[in-house]
């Protein structure tokens, strides 16, 4: 394998773990306070997607690319992402919230429910067909000394990185995101301290949904939008936060990162069939539950007897 | 003789270390109390000893064998049964569900081995098997006068009454150690005084007691010999006499002696 | 009609033989599989190979489904179930996903997504199971789902049951208590990954085909929503439970609105299920299995208290 080529796939893997970052940050950071897994994740990734997506063609219209298709494109996205983060927050208050003192079995349960839900409920909206983001701009690729760039891997590659600064910063310099660090440290104690512990999950929730939203817009760049999109996305990106130490932001971003190297030099330098690309994925989590259960970055959590 | 005895038992959690090579012996046939201020390591030292957390270094041994690392559920079925400082009690299962699960391994043929396809092959054996852990859990239950309760829900009963019950379901493993974490926190007098005397039956059944309690009265009371951990450490060890009147205990303890 | 109602009573005698392992892994053990159309597609695959390309009879391959399900169960289990209970489920999930991909991919083997046809009726003393006459095969099913709940149950109300709800309940204190608490759970999933690979089998001598399509995460989801409805830790609510969830997706060609009713109205309804159930019914409609001692008390302590 050559330079070129090397920093090619580097690239590739880059593009495609910024978005599994994006969304394992929304997994992550819910169970870091809440202890459980939201398997409607995926499933709010898919919702901001179509969103994104009605919404990009409407403003677009029919004008040619150019400064307003890409003025466009950002705008549904972040309107989307408003969508999104309240339709998380509706999800937790609806379907979670009650269940906070129940088994620990009950909101996993009831989370699939809201995943089943989602995704039947967006097939039967907007059909099993698959839609594709028409391009925000000229998408013809640019050489870089032998490494191919699209444009879009570019946005992509800014856009992850954008809002995950946005993220770090918000999470270690706000209040609320002080809030949030110590409400998934103890939510008692939390409480305790007069943190409005409800805020917080509401919150949470609401970036977490508002980050899928983005990560569902910038897949549908690359790749179609359907109503079953999110589940193996969601997935992988769970097992990104899984590699990074669940509950971690850092770890988050790195494993996501880490993932989509993982998955682009799997099948393109190690001849990993592409039908089983997925597979990677599924075996990066075993290997990392087997070995560091904790996650690269995580810390060791043991039951206090 | 020597029933149980650690070897420079350390535990550190990152850099707190929770104890600090501490040399704890059980003598059999005693009641042993395990006293110290809050966060001294009374609970850690019970879970390095018991299978529920794993030393970092140190050495257990029951009955001269060493044990240090085994997993909980061989180092009960060695003998040494325990209760909880928070309750944990099969909650949503009966009062003698909790008890009968204590016979877990204690049954018929299967002493040893759980023989998974009994349960299938001989309806009869598996009738007797259950026979023999129901009428036994009911005797563990009518010794803390808990019969009538046999079909509450565990969860349903008086705080008291579920600390006495999972002394009862640790008994039910027949065990020769006994290890009791804060066993009357949280009762009346009456409740304690009542408890003291069921510990004092308990040893009766030839059955070596130890207790972590923070009721002075009650460990003085009843414990044959006492031993002291403040921030990990061994401070003194001796009769209820000796440790009332050693100095640096009281120093550790001043103020808390009241509580 | 009736003909119709005879395929939902199989279909349900199907599917309630993954409920039942279903309810071992999660109503008694407390684990949260989401696996069972895995085990359900290595089941029916097992099946269809052995009988199209090796010539074995259905009868021998039922064995071979059975060990070969529960092998991959104690493959994912192992490693998962060591763990803390929310990865199981990913895991699992993911697992299921794979199986498909496989199936899927591996077309020297399962002929990708063709999947195999002509798979043999299954051959009983000379009488064959023909599955265009519903009622021998009807009877074929339930054989199975009543040995399966005569042994689920037996095994339930042993100690071994017992050990999982301690399991289900606080693994601390069950471990402190002598059980072993990794053998226990490896011991109920293996068990319902068995049944799953046997209801696979039957499935594939029923549809006399196999797909890849079949095996999907919704048939995961639906199992668990009938042991979830039915109540969970209660064997008999799950073959109830089954037997709704079948009755409700097929209820758009039962009433003959399949026309009307948009064709992910079952799904929705699941996902709903799943939802409301927790909210306010979250031990289902028939509750947990009572437990019988509560009739030998009075016997049993006939010469009351020493
Ligand atoms: N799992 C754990 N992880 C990190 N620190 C721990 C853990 N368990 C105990 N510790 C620390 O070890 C020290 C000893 O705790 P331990 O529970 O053994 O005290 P204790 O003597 O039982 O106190 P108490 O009387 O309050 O029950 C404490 O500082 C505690 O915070
Ligand atoms: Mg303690």
């Amino acid at each position: 394998m050559g330079i070129a080529e090397f920093f090619q796939h580097l690239m590739n893997g880059l593009t495609l773990g910024g978005i599994y970052a994006l969304i394992a940050l929304g997994y992550t950071m819910v169970y870091g306070i809440l202890k459980f897994i939201n398997f409607a994740h995926g499933d709010v990734l898919m919702v901001g997607a179509y969103i994104g997506l009605f919404l990009f063609d409407w403003l677009r219209g029919d004008s040619p690319l150019g400064l307003w298709t890409l003025v466009a494109f950002f705008l549904a996205m972040i309107v989307s992402m408003g969508f999104s983060a309240a339709i998380g927050m509706f999800i937790e208050r609806v379907a979670y919230k009650p269940l906070r003192k129940a088994t620990r079995l009950a909101p996993l349960l009831s989370a699939i429910g809201v995943s089943f839900i989602l995704s039947n409920g967006a097939a039967w909206a907007f059909g099993t067909h698959s839609r594709k983001f028409n391009y925000p701009f000229d998408n013809s690729a640019i050489h870089l000394g032998g490494v191919v760039i699209t444009p879009h891997q570019i946005l992509i590659l800014v856009v992850s990185l954008v809002i995950m600064i946005i993220l770090k910063i918000f999470v270690d310099k706000t209040r609320m995101g002080k809030a949030m660090r110590a409400t998934s440290l103890d939510q008692g104690t939390a409480m305790l301290m007069g943190i409005s512990v409800n805020r917080v999950i509401s919150m949470t929730f609401a970036i977490g949904s508002a980050l899928a939203a983005v990560g569902g817009i910038l897949i549908a760049l690359d790749f179609k939008v359907y109503a079953t999109m999110g589940t193996m996305m969601g997935l992988k990106a769970f097992v990104a936060a899984v590699v990074g130490g669940i509950g971690n932001i850092s770890g988050a971003m790195f494993g996501g990162i880490l993932l989509g190297i993982l998955e682009t030099f799997g099948v393109a330098v190690f001849g990993i069939p592409t039908g089983l690309k997925d597979t990677i994925a599924f075996g990066v989590l075993i290997l990392i539950l087997l070995l560091k259960p904790e996650g690269l970055f995580g810390k060791v959590e043991k039951e206090k007897v | 003789m020597i029933l149980l005895e650690t070897e420079a038992l350390t535990r550190a959690y990152g850099g707190v270390v929770a104890v600090n090579k501490v040399d704890f012996v059980v003598e059999s046939g005693l009641i042993t109390g395990l006293i110290g201020p809050n966060g001294a390591g009374k609970t850690t030292l019970f879970n390095n000893m018991t299978g529920l957390d794993v030393p970092s270094s140190g050495k257990v041994f029951f009955n001269k064998k060493n044990i240090t690392g085994l997993p909980a559920h061989t180092i009960c079925r060695m003998g040494i049964a325990r209760t909880f400082q928070n309750i944990r009690l099969f909650k949503e299962l009966t009062v003698v569900e909790n008890v009968m699960i204590g016979r877990h391994f204690k049954t018929g043929k299967s002493e040893t081995k759980g023989r998974f396809l009994n349960a299938i092959n001989s309806y009869v054996h598996m009738k007797q098997e259950e026979e023999q852990i129901y009428e036994k859990a009911c005797d563990w239950l009518d010794f803390f006068g808990m019969a009538s309760m046999k079909n509450e829900l565990a969860k349903n009963l008086p705080y008291g009454r579920q600390r006495e019950l999972e002394i009862a379901r640790a008994l039910a493993t027949d065990p020769k150690l006994l290890f009791l974490d804060e066993p009357a926190a949280g009762m009346n007098p009456q409740e304690t005084d009542h408890l003291m005397a069921t510990i004092r039956k308990i040893r009766d059944l030839d059955i070596t007691v130890v207790l972590i309690e923070h009721d002075m009265k009650l460990v003085m009371n009843i414990c044959d010999t006492i031993t002291v951990l403040n921030y990990g450490q061994k401070l003194a060890q001796g009769t209820p006499r000796e440790i009332k009147h050693n100095p640096s205990v009281i120093e550790a303890y001043l103020g808390k002696e009241e509580e | 009609m009736f003909n119709f109602f005879l395929l939902i009573l199989i279909y349900s005698g199907i599917y309630a033989l993954m409920a039942l392992g279903q309810n071992i892994i999660t109503g008694y053990g407390g684990l949260l599989s989401l696996t069972q159309a895995g085990f359900f597609a290595i089941g029916s695959y097992a099946t269809a190979i052995l009988t199209t390309r090796f010539g074995w009879s259905f009868w021998a391959t039922l064995p071979a489904a059975l060990i070969l399900s529960a092998f991959f169960g104690l493959l994912i289990g192992l490693p998962t179930l060591r763990l803390k209970g929310d990865y199981l489920a990913i895991a699992t999930l993911g697992f299921g996903e794979i199986v498909r991909n496989v199936l899927n991919n591996w077309d020297s083997v399962t002929r990708g997504p063709m999947g195999i046809q002509r798979i043999p009726m299954p051959d009983l003393f000379g009488f064959t199971i023909n599955p265009y006459k519903k009622y021998a095969f009807l009877v074929m099913v339930f054989v199975f789902v009543g040995i399966a709940y005569f042994i689920f149950q037996r095994l339930a109300r042993s100690r071994m049951g017992r050990a999982l709800s301690a399991v289900r309940e606080d693994e601390i204190a069950a471990q402190s208590m002598g059980i072993n608490i990794t053998t226990y759970k490896v011991f109920a999933f293996i068990l319902g990954a068995s049944v799953a690979g046997l209801a696979g089998s039957l499935q594939a001598v029923f549809s006399l085909s196999v797909t890849p399509g079949t095996y999907t995460f919704m048939v995961s989801v639906m199992v668990l929503c009938m042991v979830v409805l039915g109540g969970m830790g209660n064997f008999k609510a799950s073959i109830l439970g089954a037997f709704i969830i079948q009755l409700i997706s097929y209820f758009p060609q039962l009433t003959g609105l399949s026309s009307v009713i948009p064709p992910q109205f079952k799904q929705i309804l699941f996902g709903l299920i799943l939802v409301v159930m927790m909210i306010w019914r979250p031990q289902g409609l028939l509750g947990r299995e009572e437990t019988r001692y509560g009739k030998k008390v009075a016997k049993s302590r006939k010469g009351g208290a020493r």
